[in-house]
């Protein structure tokens, strides 16, 4: 997909839990493992905080992508957060897939605390994912009005 | 028919339901609708057979809570919707006399129901006493009920957009599909709170137009039996089944068999969790990008 | 409109050297909601915090936004600056413009401008926050144990010791547990008896606790501080308090066909009896399967005999109601039934016992008195088998057994070969394995002393048949190290079964909502640094109901949950954090979904008459037990209707926070 907007970044944001990938996006920041400013954190206490609403919203409001990340399956602070929020994510990145939504717009990754290396990582790959698919136009159009 | 009637009619009279909801004849002769009988004299109009196409347990929820017990004929598939209710502690078992009504796939004006033609099946998931017409005994499915959500599967990403695009266009967000469904009996929908967050000031956001059915759809997925009420009364014949059985089939696929609406287990695909549970990016890694 | 305050920190140059702190609180000026803004190099350091307070005071805030560094550094200083210049502490966010954008950028620019929405993004949010308050619960000064085994005992000593009341509730007549019918210990090798029953002795004098036996819980209801549990005492048909324990009934009872439970039913016991002979209580128990009286009505010879008058054949169960501030789950484990494990042979051969058998037939008060005899002729076995991992580290596809190690089994085998080399030295000892498992204090020169000096052949391999032929037992197995088949003709054949945990856990983490794993032992709330608590607040693991163990760690943990106990019974109240989910009953269904995704068991349903704008009717609603919920937000995301959210984190905070992110 070519990028019509030379000036065009991408709006990305990513849901972090506190207990984890927060605390591991703070360890990505002490240790100065630099990822692009396209992304933006918003804190929740648990990946199972998050609402498939919410990831809809950011769409709909002109994100380009959304990520999620939470503790490592079996770490979750709170025992199962992190189950139920697999099993959610499954089901709506499966019906995204399904209204033809491009892939890689969603995208689960599990870090932990001490994985600040990983973090940085993971918003490398996603921005770069975001920048091939360019803007997100399909999910504000899904309802074509003529 | 004539047996439903006679039974209902002796139930409200010797004082065992207090009303019945079934189905009256329209003006023309192939809209039924759902309608409330309270004496023996209202029963006049009463009907049952080829048209009773409508699911009558969503109804129950208005009754609930009212003096006495309620009448409530269902179909095989219908008793799905009812034993979910139940599960979600909506509606109370003792508060309906339930009189499950064979059935041999209805119609309407323009032939055999869409729903039917994945028929579940003719075994009643509750009921108080059948009432089975050896004739309206054992249709069996006409096709595979994924069969259109296959189809889907293996276009490409841009052509399932077109389709839905094609499709989701056409809504008028009349809320026919979320008020006729049993699983989306919230008592008050989050589209329509202005508390929730989830609507803006105005009354008709895009987020509405564009996301009201992916929500819809997954505010009831593990919930939904796939009594097929959403698109028999869309009016734009939006194909909305096809929204809820994709998450049937994925979590089917992805964790287990499971059908809404029957046994005693209340936990839901997305109430239940295994350790083994496949991530998320497994979609992205079938079928068509 | 709510009068919100920024403060941009510079954090020296942490922050000022990649983000322009000018133009961020410039650029927060014209930001709706904000009324004040300003910049300043270390807004942690006491001039910063005087300067936020001085602002809340002359510019009437109502909320404060601190861009600094990671609200896991500084979110809870700013919130006790907020509270002392009169803010509600829960007023306050951080934008986290350190970790997640100065350190981490550096294109000035590009860091100015992620700061400002980063800023913009914590307003927006704040906007929507209300003022939280931490509330409190009482908490009742006692504690009650599940399991009267080791673990029971200590972590109820313990606890006692502190200064507060314990019950501990036993489902056996007596207390003791699996301890009590073990005959040596490893690695020190003293006998079982002379460590445990001094502890079963103390146990029952110290007068702040209280032993409830023959009993199990039925019922818990309540939350951390405030449990309140039903018990029922089942019926033993003798008078506890009048019982002296002098088992005269139990050699004039009739029946003799009861199974003698603590000797692994290889002997059998009258209807009327004791368990062992230091039982406590010291009292004796009718099993009413077997009692005549009770069956036919006919005999009552033990109440004739009973000098004491305790026979009471018209006792019933009875049922206690008490409250608990916390509950410890003791219930320990069994051996499992090595019969389905078909090339054993256990089920056809009397002479393939498990281990715990071979502990009573050591032991001096066993069924032979102590003297090693195989069970089928009572003859001396002069070549015996033992068999390590039996039903443990199974493939979990195969359902043949447990997929963990069960962790004691290398040690006690070492032991029991080691024992019977000592006393019968004319026999030969043999040892199947696949791994020796020996990571314990001195546990390792233990097992080396049964193979160098007691001369204990192991054999690295597995047993695939177990046949009798003859008066022998054929072991057939393989030996991996020189690649061979062995078959040995064996006198007595030993299971080291694996352990599981006691059958009655399920129904105890049920009633406690307190979660287990998929074999049934109880999870604990983080696996390395909450290792004797349940995530469920109050309930505290004590022993193998947590994992497979051996004494002196069952005893450690044990000790470590009454440290655990002791720290919330003394507490008065229990601050609960503020940040929990709610269910606005104007919205909720009452459908039940959230209660299935609360790890907490902190919801419950009830009927409520509900008013509101055109609404008066009674509805079944959720409630959230504040003080039991720890704010996970699971229940928010399953709810369809909205009706559910968490404070602090509500959906529209989220949304807000969304909406400015992508602005």
């Amino acid at each position: 997909m070519s990028v019509s907007n030379p000036n065009w970044k991408p709006k990305i944001v990513a849901f972090c839990c506190n207990w984890c990938s927060y605390a591991g996006a703070d360890l990505a920041g002490s240790g100065r493992m630099a990822y692009p400013a396209d992304v933006k954190i918003i804190r929740v206490p648990c990946s199972c905080r998050v609402n498939p609403l919410f990831i809809l919203r950011a769409f709909e409001r002109g994100a380009d992508g959304v990520i999620m990340c939470g503790c490592h399956p079996g770490d979750c602070h709170y025992t199962s957060g992190n189950y139920f929020a697999r099993r959610r994510m499954t089901m709506l990145f499966s019906m995204l897939d399904y209204l033809g939504i491009e892939r890689g717009r969603t995208r689960v990754e599990w870090v932990s605390a001490a994985e600040g290396a990983k973090f940085s990582k993971t918003m490398n790959e996603f921005v770069k994912t975001i920048y091939d698919l360019g803007e997100n136009r399909k999910l504000g159009d899904l309802r074509c009005k003529k | 028919m004539a047996r439903i009637k006679q039974r209902a009619i002796e139930l409200l009279s010797d004082g065992t339901v207090m009303r019945v909801i079934g189905w009256e004849k329209g003006e023309g002769n192939c809209d039924w609708s759902p309608a409330l009988f309270e004496n023996a004299a209202e029963m006049e109009n009463f009907v049952y057979g080829d048209y009773a196409g409508a699911n009558l347990s969503k109804y129950c929820l208005k009754f609930n809570r009212q003096e006495g017990k309620t009448l409530v004929v269902l179909k095989p598939c219908d008793t799905l919707s009812f034993r979910q209710l139940l599960h979600e502690h909506r509606i109370d078992r003792e508060k309906f006399y339930v009189i499950g009504a064979g059935c041999k796939g209805m119609k309407d004006e323009k032939g055999g129901l869409l729903k039917c033609s994945a028929c579940k099946g003719k075994e009643f998931e509750v009921y108080d006493e059948i009432i089975d017409d050896e004739e309206a005994q054992k249709t069996t499915a006409l096709m595979d009920r994924m069969a259109g959500v296959i189809e889907l599967e293996k276009m490409t990403a841009q052509e399932r957009f077109d389709f839905w695009r094609g499709e989701l266009s056409r809504c008028i967000r009349c809320n026919a599909c979320r008020n006729v469904c049993p699983a989306c009996s919230c008592i008050k929908c989050v589209f329509d709170n202005p508390a929730s967050g989830v609507q803006s000031k105005a009354p008709v956001t895009d987020f509405e137009e564009n996301m009201f059915h992916i929500i819809r759809a997954y505010h009831v997925a593990g919930r939904c039996t796939d009594c097929g009420e959403c698109s028999r009364v869309c009016p734009q014949n939006i194909p909305l089944h096809l929204l809820n059985r994709k998450f049937i089939k994925d979590m089917n696929e992805l964790y287990g068999d499971y059908q809404a609406g029957v046994g005693e287990n209340e936990r839901t695909p997305l109430t239940s969790y295994t350790k083994e549970d496949a991530e998320p990016g497994i979609v992205y890694e079938r079928g068509n990008a | 409109m709510q009068k919100i305050g920024v403060f941009v920190c510079w954090c020296g140059s942490n922050i000022a050297g990649t983000v322009d702190v000018e133009a961020v609180s410039e650029a927060m000026k014209s930001v709706p909601g904000v009324v004040y803004s300003a910049n300043y190099q270390y807004m942690c350091s006491a001039a910063g915090q005087k300067l936020i307070a001085d602002a809340i005071h002359e510019h009437h805030l109502d909320g404060i936004v601190v861009a600094s560094c990671s609200p896991r550094m500084h979110e809870n200083t700013f919130r006790k600056t907020a509270e002392a210049a009169g803010l509600n502490p829960y007023m306050v966010e951080i934008a986290n413009i350190r970790e997640q954008c100065s350190w981490i950028h550096k294109d000035k620019e590009e860091g100015t401008a992620k700061a400002i929405v980063l800023a913009r993004t914590a307003v927006a949010k704040l906007l929507h926050n209300k003022p939280l308050q931490a509330g409190t619960s009482a908490v009742t000064k006692r504690a009650l144990v599940i399991g009267g085994g080791i673990a029971g005992i200590q972590t109820a000593l313990d606890v006692a010791d502190a200064g507060y009341e314990v019950d501990i509730v036993e489902q056996r007549p007596t207390i003791g547990g699996r301890m009590a019918q073990l005959d040596k210990t490893f690695p020190t090798l003293d006998c079982s008896a002379c460590i445990l029953t001094p502890k079963m002795v103390e146990a029952s004098q110290n007068e702040k606790i209280n032993i409830i036996s023959y009993a199990k819980v039925e019922k818990v209801d309540g939350f951390v501080g405030n449990f309140k549990a039903t018990i029922r005492k089942k019926a033993r048909f003798v008078d506890e308090t009048k019982c002296t324990g002098c088992s005269l009934c139990m050699s004039k009872c009739p029946s003799k066909k009861g199974k003698d439970e603590f000797n692994m039913e290889m002997n059998n016991r009258p209807a009327i009896y004791i368990p062992f002979a230091q039982a406590i209580p010291n009292v004796a128990v009718i099993d009413p399967e077997q009692c005549l009286k009770l069956k036919t009505g006919k005999c009552g010879l033990c109440e004739k005999v009973c000098t004491a008058g305790a026979i009471n054949y018209k006792q019933q169960d009875e049922l206690i109601e008490r409250e608990y501030g916390a509950i410890v789950v003791a219930t320990g484990f069994k051996p499992i039934d090595p019969s389905p494990l078909n090339e054993y042979g256990y089920a056809d051969n009397a002479d393939v016992i498990t281990s715990l058998e071979l502990e009573r037939l050591m032991n001096a008060a066993g069924p032979t008195k102590g003297t090693l005899l195989r069970p089928s002729d009572l003859q001396h076995p002069h070549e015996i088998v033992f068999i390590q991992c039996v039903g443990s580290r199974c493939d979990e596809n195969t359902k043949r057994g447990k997929p963990y190690c069960s962790k004691i089994c290398c040690m006690y085998t070492a032991k029991h070969a080691m024992l019977i080399r000592d006393k019968y030295p004319d026999t030969k000892v043999h040892v199947f394995y696949i791994d020796v498992r020996t990571p314990g204090k001195n546990f390792d020169e233990f097992y080396r002393r049964a193979v160098e000096q007691y001369g204990v052949d192991y054999i690295k391999g597995m047993v695939g048949k177990v046949a009798k032929e003859g008066d022998k037992l054929m072991v057939r197995g393989s030996d991996l190290i020189n690649n061979q088949q062995v078959e040995i003709a064996a006198d007595l054949v030993v299971l080291a079964t694996a352990i599981e945990p006691d059958p009655t856990a399920r129904s105890i983490g049920t009633m406690l909502t307190a979660s287990m794993d998929t074999n049934d032992f109880f999870t604990e709330a983080h696996a390395k640094l909450r290792p004797v608590e349940s995530p469920t607040a109050g309930i505290f693991l004590s022993g193998v109901a947590q994992g497979p163990k051996d004494v002196p760690e069952t005893v450690a943990q044990a000790s470590a949950a009454a440290a655990k106990v002791i720290g919330l019974l003394a507490k008065d109240h229990l601050v609960t954090n503020p940040c929990v989910a709610y269910s606005n009953e104007l919205l909720c269904n009452g459908c039940s979904q959230c209660e299935k995704v609360c790890p907490y068991g902190a919801i419950t349903y009830i009927e409520k008459e509900v008013r509101g704008p055109g609404v008066r009717e009674v509805r079944r609603i959720a409630q959230v037990n504040p003080a039991v919920c720890q704010g996970c937000g699971a229940c928010t995301v399953t709810c369809p209707s909205g009706a559910m959210d968490l404070k602090g984190f509500a959906n529209k905070q989220i949304m807000a926070e969304v909406d400015a992110i992508c602005l």
